[in-house]
Parts: structure tokens; sequence; C-alpha cells
């Protein structure tokens, strides 16, 4: 007998709803295991989690913020990804709306206060977008391997980030961080300690929602991605497609970031570089580049961040148990996506 | 005792049956090869030969049946398993590295090979061979500098450096000159009187009656018939391989030629790669309502004058005109709107984007149009209404519009690109290999729609590797080879000959001046 892998004749709708769950089901198992190898209940360590994450408003609360820049992060790199642009830049192009932001707050001082918000936001997203850009441009230009360029600049943009907190712009007082924001220019609250960068982070999914399935543009993004050569012949330009993607991907994770700076740290410190970017680029993929599908999946990472805090505390678990559980999610999501596409066949008889 | 080994074949497969998702590749399938032979394997296009003989060189593994080489139940996991047996393949697609030489390709991925090979003693060997064989090549030329033929020559020599002897060539013929073909003909001849034997993947008739002892023609995964060469014709065969008679001619209006639509004029396109130039000074007229086709063995060229009219490739120098205005080096999406079609090459890569529907594929042009968006919105509405139209009126065979494209057939896929191409059409199409690997009934409608785009005025560039199909179907033929325009003839003042001469790079042989 022989187990081979085979592509499915058609994709199964089912089997993309079962897979997930199914997945997620043998990653709980895989944690109780290990929570079992260090002598925790696995079902107390659950519930732990379960109850840290939405267990009252304000812990709920504080999941749907996480989820935010989470969310706004999966949408940006989501459509780089499109294109098969393999955009992993995002947390530089978010430390860079941070950066932007802060930037408008302490040295604009030409511009009203309540002016500072809306404009820092849009310098934050526009320093996101040109960070992306340029590697949209050597690709686009001289074909430079994006996955390189966008990494590194990644850590060009941290360092950047550092220098500036914790010296060029460093606040008279205290050692690190820049001054505080005008209180008036921080980004409102709407319901206890979730802030309206929500509402911003939802009409990005309409409008990308809108953008990828229903114009012309994503016609064309969508042709690039799956077949570039046959675009191509169709007249479409990949360079330009390229570049606008990036911009857009850019200026996204850069808004995150500056709408992340503006509602919770009002200030360029220390703890910029959250790693939002780095999972934005999970959320993208577990979503499969759906920006509905991203709402949901970002809401799943943000609990398991915040539950595996509350884990520390409840169980007296190492911080380090939580990111094992979460990285052990992942693993069967990812692993399991491949039989989306394909499946199973066992053949009985040994051929000769 | 001697006589018996004579009597043994040297590979026989049994009852090998394939599946492939939504396809039967091979249906019980039986084959017997025997030594000092050559077997040719016709079918057309998908019919089953190269599944077959990529599973005898472990390619592919089986899904039932048994493989017996010389006499002996074989376990063909790789192509390094069939090596050590004996059995090497040359793929239609060579694979060799184009920047590495002669020598260097030839001992590429030999597993015996020591860790700093003896360059001296391969050279020799390689030496040696091509002088026992007649396969001249410079066992130090780089792969990229050699002709296709020399390419296979380097293929061959691979193969019985190895210690192959029972050689396996797929479409070997299809990118060479009849001079080259008839050099294949006496090096495999030569091999052959050492007791090795050979199997010849063909679609083409003649090859066969003119390469091969014994002929087998596969028919959608089936065996429909073996018997020896001597005594069959290629009436027979044709027939045997379609399973029907095949229509040699095609309705058309009488050939009269307007202005001019597409003007070539001097152009060169440089190969960054390569010695010689993509093409080489390259000009052509074609008018309205005028079918030019583009004979020549395939890699000389005429992909990239296509690509240069149609703006993917460019033009180092030289003009093109469209209607009399300068299109040179304009974007491919330029050259859309001014109304050229293309059919491209190789459809699968090119032509279609397999993981879209068969109605966003055929919406590929129009969606910038108002019969498909408002603004920058794509009606989905609309779309599908237009995709319906061009199902029906081009009779593409498709479960509904939303299914991918790559579920099709080749025929249906290729009748996709077409349907979308001659609707979008606004003066000019190009079609390069419109009706490779498609089957009688899918080439006839390739065809007859190239003639109906003539008869209404369009102008028509048609690439083809068959001179009977560029007789059939074109008003003038170009030949190209190396990059250069041999020379531009009337159909009805040429012949086969003629352009099999100029195929092969020979000018200046008009018969009266």
């Amino acid at each position: 007998m022989r187990i081979v892998v085979e592509k499915r004749d058609n994709k199964s709708k089912s089997a993309a709803v079962l897979i997930p769950l199914a997945s997620f089901a043998i990653s709980l198992i895989l944690g109780a295991m290990v929570l079992l190898a260090s002598r925790s209940n696995p079902l107390q360590a659950y519930s732990a989690m379960l109850n840290g994450a939405f267990g009252n408003a304000r812990r709920f609360q504080y999941t749907i913020v996480e989820s935010i820049p989470l969310l706004m992060c999966g949408l940006g790199v989501g459509v780089a990804f499109r294109l098969k642009f393999w955009n992993i830049g995002a947390e530089g192009q978010y430390v860079w709306g941070a950066i932007g932001i802060t930037w408008v707050m302490q040295f604009w001082k030409f511009l009203p206060v309540p002016m500072l918000l809306p404009i820092g936001l849009l310098v934050g997203m526009t320093l996101g977008a040109v960070w992306a850009g340029v590697p949209g441009y050597l690709k686009a230009q001289w074909s430079v391997d994006e996955t390189l360029t966008t990494l590194m600049l990644n850590y060009v943009a941290i360092g950047l980030a550092e220098y500036l907190y914790i010296s060029a712009w460093k606040a008279p007082l205290g050692n690190m961080g820049t001054p505080e924001f005008p209180r008036e220019a921080w980004l409102p609250p709407v319901w206890g300690k979730i802030h309206s960068g929500l509402y911003i982070a939802l009409a990005f999914v309409v409008l990308l929602w809108f953008l990828l399935y229903k114009t012309r543009w994503g016609f064309e993004l969508n042709m690039i991605g799956k077949n570039p050569r046959a675009a191509r012949y169709q007249g479409v330009s990949i360079k330009r497609n390229i570049v606008l993607a990036m911009l857009l991907s850019g200026a996204i994770c850069g808004l995150a970031g500056s709408m992340n700076t503006a509602a919770i740290a009002h200030r360029l410190t220390k703890g910029v570089d959250g790693g939002y970017g780095f999972t934005g680029i999970i959320i993208a993929w577990m979503a499969g580049l759906n920006p509905f599908a991203s709402i949901l999946v970002a809401i799943v990472m943000a609990a398991l961040t915040t539950g595996a805090d509350a884990l520390q505390i409840a169980m007296k678990l190492p911080e380090s148990m939580g990111e094992v559980l979460q990285g052990l999610v992942l693993i069967p999501l990812l692993a399991g996506s491949i039989f989306v596409e394909h499946k199973l066949k066992v053949i009985k008889k040994e051929a000769v | 005792m001697n006589q018996q080994t004579q009597q043994i074949p040297v590979v026989r497969m049994e009852h090998i049956t394939k599946h492939f998702p939504g396809v039967l590749a091979n249906d019980d399938v039986s084959l017997e090869l025997y030594p000092g032979q050559v077997l040719a394997l016709l079918g057309e296009n998908g019919a089953g030969k190269s599944t077959l003989m990529n599973m005898l060189v472990g390619l592919y593994r089986p899904d039932s049946g048994s493989i017996y080489i010389r006499g002996e139940l074989a376990d063909i996991h790789s192509p390094q398993d069939s090596m050590a047996l004996g059995v090497g393949m040359i793929h239609q697609e060579f694979m060799l590295v184009g920047n590495m030489t002669v020598a260097e390709n030839i001992v590429l991925g030999m597993r015996e090979l020591p860790f700093v090979p003896k360059i001296d003693q391969i050279r020799a060997k390689i030496t040696e061979l091509s002088k026992r064989y007649g396969l001249q090549v410079d066992p130090d030329a780089v792969i990229h500098d050699l002709s296709v033929g020399e390419q296979q020559r380097v293929e061959i020599l691979k193969l019985v450096y190895r210690g192959a002897d029972i050689l396996i060539l797929d479409e070997p013929t299809a990118v060479l000159t009849p001079g080259e073909s008839r050099d294949l003909n006496k090096i495999i001849k030569k091999m052959l009187s050492e007791g090795k034997s050979a199997i010849f993947i063909t679609h083409k008739m003649d090859e066969v009656i003119e390469f091969s002892h014994k002929v087998q023609v596969l028919r959608k995964g089936k065996t429909v018939n073996t018997c020896d060469t001597a005594g069959v014709t290629p009436q027979d065969l044709a027939n045997m391989m379609v399973g029907r008679d095949i229509l040699f001619s095609l309705d058309r209006c009488a050939y009269n030629p307007g202005g001019v639509k597409l003007k070539v004029d001097h152009v060169t396109v440089v190969n960054p790669l390569g010695s010689r130039p993509f093409l080489d000074d390259v000009s052509l007229e074609i008018h309205r309502g005028e079918i030019i086709g583009i004979a020549g063995v395939a890699g000389n060229g005429q992909t990239q004058l296509t690509e240069a009219i149609t703006g993917l490739l460019h033009c180092t120098s030289g003009k093109i005109f469209i209607d009399g205005k300068d299109m040179t080096n304009s974007t491919p999406l330029q050259v859309i709107r001014a109304g050229v079609s293309h059919i491209p090459a190789d459809r699968g890569a090119n032509g279609v984007v397999g993981d879209m529907s068969v109605g966003d594929n055929l919406a590929m042009k129009k969606y910038r149009t108002s019969e498909i968006s408002r603004g920058v919105v794509i009606k989905r509405s609309f779309l599908r209404a237009f995709a319906d139209k061009l199902i029906e009126a081009f009779v593409i065979k498709t479960p509904d519009q939303d299914t991918c494209v790559k579920f099709l057939s080749g025929g249906n896929i290729q009748k996709t690109i077409l349907a979308r191409e001659i609707d979008s059409c606004g003066g000019v199409l190009i079609a390069v290999y419109p009706s490779r690997g498609l089957d009688v009934g899918a080439t006839e409608a390739v065809r007859q729609n190239l003639i109906l785009q003539r008869d209404k005025g369009n102008a028509v560039l048609l690439v083809s590797e068959e001179l009977d199909e560029l007789q059939m179907v074109a008003d003038k033929i170009a030949v190209m080879f190396e990059g250069r325009i041999m020379g531009i003839r009337d159909v009805k003042e040429t012949n086969t000959e003629e352009l099999g001469m100029m195929m092969a790079g020979a000018t200046g042989v008009r018969r009266n001046a």
C-alpha cells in the first residue's frame, strides 16, 4: 500500500472550512501534551487563556486593542502577497509610521493642535509607503530580491527609531522616549480601552475588499499574482503594479504604526517594534489574503497573546510557554493548508 | 543460446495504466522493443506517448502494470535508476546548463565522478565517442553558443557517455532542419549497428516511415495498432492516429489584399546572452486581408519577431509601424490599443492564467472597456454575459464559466484564447503555433478562424512549424533562419523543397530570377 499526495480536481468549499478547524483541534492536543510535560493541567491552562483573553470587558477590550495593529499589518502585507511580492518589511514600515507621527507631533509646531492627529497619521502613512516603495522599485526595475531588501530595511528603521527615542528626539526628562503627544492629539477612545483606530481598520477591510475584488486594478493584481507572464501579454504593466501595490501595502502598515502610537504609547519609545509587522505576515497567510477573514484571524492571534499573559499569572508558567502555544497553533494550521488544494490518495496494490 | 537472447525484448512494458487528476493518460498499454530496432511511438499530443516513456525512465510511476528490462522485472524510481539499466531519454526541452561547456554538461550529476574530475580524460572520451558516432561537437564550447541541432548532439553524447544502450527520443526532429534530421538518422543507424535500440516519440508520419522498424500508434492513452513500418502508408498511419479521415482543405475568399496594415522595417533585436542576435535586420509587410505565414525551425527568431511587434521585446534598432504610425518599442498595452491581438506560443504559460476562471480569462482584454466595466469597477453581471456569449460563439467545452481554465483540455484552453483575441481584434492578429498539440477538430477550428479574420479584412501573421499548415492557410510564406528572413514567397509559387532549403539557411534558390 502506498499513500500519495495528489492535487484536488477542484477546490472543495467544505475542505476550506473543515481543514483549518481540524488543524486547530490538533494544535490544542499538541499544546496539551506540552502542558502536561510541564506538569500543568491543560484544561485549566486553556480556560485560563480563554478567560485572560475574553473573561471580562476590560480583557476583551485589551484583546481587541491588540488585534487592531495586527489586522492592519495583515491587510497591508496581504496586498503585496497578492502579487507574490514577499513584503516581510511590515515591521519597518510600521516603525516608520510611528516615527512619522512623532515627527509631526513634536516638531510641526506651526500646525493648530486639532490638525496634528490627521496630519500625523497621513505623514506616517506616507513614510511607510516610501519605505515599502523602495524595495518595490528595486524589484520592478532591477529584479532585486524583495525578501532581502524588505527584511533588511526593517533593521534600519528599528535602529533609526532607537536613535531617535534614546538620543536625538529624547524628552528632557527620563532616560528614553520622546515627549508625550498633546492630549488633544491622542486617538480618541470609543469604548473603554478600545480606540477609534478600530473604525479605521474596519474601513480598510471594506476598502481593500472592494479594491481587490471589485475593481479593474484588483483584477490586474490577481492576474499578476497567478501568472505574471500572461498578465504582461495582456498588456498589464507588472513594474507599475508592483510599485503601486507596495506603496499601498507600506501605507497601511505605516498607518498601523502611527495609529497605535497615537492611541497607546502617545510617544516614540521602547517597544515600538512590537512584532506586529511580522505577525501580520502570518495573519495574511492564514486568512488566505481575504480582508474579512483577516479580522477573525487577527482577533485569534491577539487572544493568544493576551491569553498567554494570563497563563503566566494564573498558572505560574514561564512567559515563553505562551509563545510555545502560539507556535503550536500555527504549525498545524499552515501545514494543514496544503490539504485544501491537495488530497491524500491511498493506492492499494503496489505497482511495479 | 545466442538465438535466444535475440528473441528477448530489451524493453517490455506490460499492461501499464496511469491516471492523472481527471485524465486516464495510459490505459492498459503494452510495448516491446527488440535490440537493434527503432520503435516509433506515434500519436497526437495528449495521446499518452510521453507519459508512457516518462514511466520507463522513472519520472512517473505507473498506477499498475510492470516493466521488464532485458527480460528482468525492473523497479524504476528515478532517472538514475533507469540510467543504471542503460535506459536514457532525450526530452523535448533539452536539459542543459546554458553557461557551462559541453564537457561539463555531459558529466554533470554523474555519481561516479570524483570530487575533482579529471577533465582531460573526460574530454578524451567525449572526442572518442563523437568520432565513433559522427556527433561532431567541441567539448569546450559553451552551450548557449551552440545551435539547437548541436545541443541535441550533446544530449545524445550525454546518454552514450553514461552507457545508455536504449535511447528514448521525444520528438527529436521538431527542432531540426531537414538536413539535421538526416544526420540524426545516420547517427541512430550507427548506434543500432552496435546493438543499441531506440524508441522514437513523434506525431509526424514521414518520420515514422523514414526512421523506424516498427510503429505503435496510441490514441487517447490506448494502443490502437502495432505493426511493421514496411508496408504502411502515411495515410494509414494518419487514420489510425486520428481515428477518422482528415480534411485537407479549407474554404476561403479570393486573395484580395488591401493597404499595408503592419510594417516591420529593418528590425534588429540583440540577444544579451548569445553571440547571434534574436532578430537580424528583419523587414516584413502585412496587408489588410492577408495571412503571412512565418516558416522556420523553432528557435530561429519567430517568437521574438512577434514579441517585438507586440511590445514585449525591446527592438535594438529598426521601426515597427501599424497603420503608418510608429509603434516601435511601445508598451504592450499601447500595441493592444492599436488593435493588435496576440495568440502566444506556450498557451499555458503565456496565454491564460490557469488559476483564474474561464470567464475571467475571456475578459482579460475587454475588462478595460465599457463592455465589462463602469469606470474602474468591473461589473460582474456584464462580465458573465460577455463570457457566456464567447463560450457559446466559440463552442468552448467547459462545465461553466467559473471553472478554472487549467482544468480544460488543451484544445479548449486554446479556444478560450482564440475567443478572447478574436473578439478584441482591431485589425491585426498574430498567432504563434496556434494549433500546436491540438486534436484535428480543434486545429480545424483554429485555422478556420484565422482565415475568417483574413476574409474580414484583418492582417494576420501566422507562425507555424508545419509547412502543410502554412501552405493551407497562408497567402505568403516568409522563412526565418537564425534571426533573418531568408525570403518571402507566394504560396502558389513555391513548394515544400524550396521552403525546406530556406529553412536550412539556403538563399538564392529561386528557379527564375
